[in-house]
């Protein structure tokens, strides 16, 4: 089965400042990959690289066996950090989700959209929100509504760009759920950039700990020994207890 | 009983006057809520102010103005969008060298002669009651564009909402920032002669923040804008008639009076 992401000594420079350097691994398809990494390790630009936003500088990337600026719009769904929304932007939280149908902002909704979206609200627990302005959206609740747009289609690449933000531990857990769900009903991948290790290191398949370089990567029992939480964040606090407590 | 007609409206200049404010208020109402939301209400300004620099080479070279600025402004919202994403400036940034360039260029031209200066003035301050059959011929050719840029309605308002969105959607939001600031360009080119330089800003933005104080989606506040306008210049240009004021200021200013209204009755 061809991977879900191949990457080949990818880097990726803005001007002579190297955000990516020489990465290189694969990622099988079906797996849930959570990116963990301090600020500034290069996670969103590596996101951007896979959506095709952000050209390699050098080496070469494969998503879903395509070079990733050729993949059509539906194979990739995506969330993206709660703060690149205007959300002042005059809108329901439905018209949001609809969108996750088609690329197009609704004139208006018909019947079938508005079901589809409550149906998918109602799997992320967000049915309550559906006719709520962005505007008084919380940062959790806003997530759950960019993951219902994301269920509004079947893509064969989810990604998330720290999808847990702001909610909190209950709702971060549903969100792992909905993910894991989602994987195994449209036999697809994730990839998903995360601060919670906790979180990571339950629900996600593989993890990668980024520091503009590959610290570790492999399967989410394996990768991110004590020392190399040590050698990326400089500092391992409750991270390395917690590890420790995964590995007792 | 016969009905009869209300007196502005028998005169051929008041026809004209009506016809051209209803198009080209209802187009930047279109757009209003575009520039509102992107925060491009600066753009709308510099672009009006680029206008008048190709407005002076139309006159000093004894071409038509509108014919001239309409390629200058748009080259200079084309620079605008370049220099915001070839550099690290900022749009506002851009606007503000790129329209400063314009009007010196256009001062520096109108300094070598007075003899143009009543033509300068219809185009600084409009003369909506001077509209000639010509001058409607552009606002139905600018009303007729609008019409067809309406189909990507759906498309521009999603790259409005989250570009990073639009952009993993592949659509091309690069593309759709020009055709808007083209767009405008054009507007305000159409407009300068009718409304004036130095109030088309007005139009391009008070119909769509009055808006968006009462409107609950994109498409209400689209509908709203547009109300607004045309609303506005139809009223405005009715009473400037019987108060025997300047048109412009007064449509302009019985925009920003509801815009007012609005904001103090919707205030949170």
């Amino acid at each position: 089965m061809t991977p879900a992401i191949e990457l080949e000594n990818l880097s990726v420079k803005f001007g002579e400042v190297a955000a990516l350097r020489t990465l290189t691994l694969t990622v099988p398809s079906g797996a849930f990959l959570a990116i963990i990494g301090p600020n500034g390790a290069g996670k969103t630009t590596l996101l951007n690289t896979l959506t095709g936003m952000s050209p390699p500088s050098s080496g070469t990337v494969h998503v879903l066996g395509q070079d990733p600026a050729s993949l059509d719009g539906d194979a990739i769904g995506y969330i993206p950090q709660v703060k690149t929304l205007d959300r002042h932007f005059p809108a329901r939280a439905l018209e949001l989700v609809v969108t996750g149908l088609r690329p197009r902002w609704p004139w208006r909704l018909n019947a079938a959209d508005r079901t589809a979206a409550m149906n998918a609200l109602e799997r992320t627990g967000a049915a309550d929100v559906a006719e709520r302005p962005l505007s008084a959206l919380s940062g959790g609740e806003l997530q759950r509504v960019y993951l219902a747009r994301c269920l509004m289609r079947p893509s064969k690449l989810l990604i998330l760009d720290e999808p847990g933000a702001g909610l909190d531990v209950a709702g971060a857990a549903a969100m792992h759920h909905v993910i894991e769900d989602y994987i195994a009903e449209h036999n697809a991948t994730a990839v998903m950039i995360t601060h919670d290790w906790e979180g990571a290191r339950n629900h996600a398949s593989h993890v990668l700990l980024l520091n503009k370089r590959v610290v570790a990567f492999g399967p989410a029992g394996e990768a991110g020994t004590e020392q190399q939480l040590l050698e990326m964040f400089g500092y391992t606090g409750h991270l390395a207890k917690t590890h420790g407590n995964h590995n007792a | 009983m016969a009905i009869t007609m209300p007196e502005p409206l028998t005169y051929a200049f008041m026809q004209r006057a009506l016809i051209a404010g209803v198009l080209l208020s209802a187009v930047a109402g279109y757009f209003s809520p575009f520039i509102v939301q992107r925060r491009m209400a600066f753009l709308g300004s510099g672009l009006a102010h680029a206008a008048f620099g190709g407005v002076a080479l139309g006159i000093v070279l004894q071409f038509d103005p509108v014919l001239v600025a309409l390629p200058f402004t748009i080259l200079i919202g084309i620079g605008i969008v370049l220099i915001r994403e070839k550099t690290e400036l900022a749009g506002d940034t851009a606007i503000g060298i790129l329209f400063a360039v314009a009007m010196a260029v256009g001062i520096l031209l109108l300094s070598s002669t007075q003899q143009y200066a009543g033509d300068v003035m219809t185009y600084l301050f409009g003369s909506i009651l001077a509209v000639q059959n010509a001058d409607l011929a552009w606002a139905g050719g600018l009303t007729a564009l609008t019409l067809i840029c309406a189909r990507w309605w759906p498309v521009w308002a999603y790259a409005t909402v989250d570009e990073r969105l639009a952009r993993v959607d592949r659509l091309h939001v690069k593309r759709i920032e020009l055709a808007l600031v083209i767009s405008v360009a054009i507007m305000i080119v159409v407009s300068a002669k009718i409304i004036g330089i130095l109030l088309v800003s007005a139009f391009l933005v008070l119909p769509g923040a009055t808006a968006r104080l009462v409107a609950h989606s994109f498409a209400g506040m689209t509908a709203w804008s547009c109300t607004f306008a045309v609303g506005g210049a139809v009223i405005g240009l009715l009473g400037s008639y019987y108060t025997d004021v300047p048109s412009g200021p007064a449509i302009v200013l019985l925009q920003a009076g509801v815009f007012f209204v609005v904001a103090a009755a919707t205030r949170r």
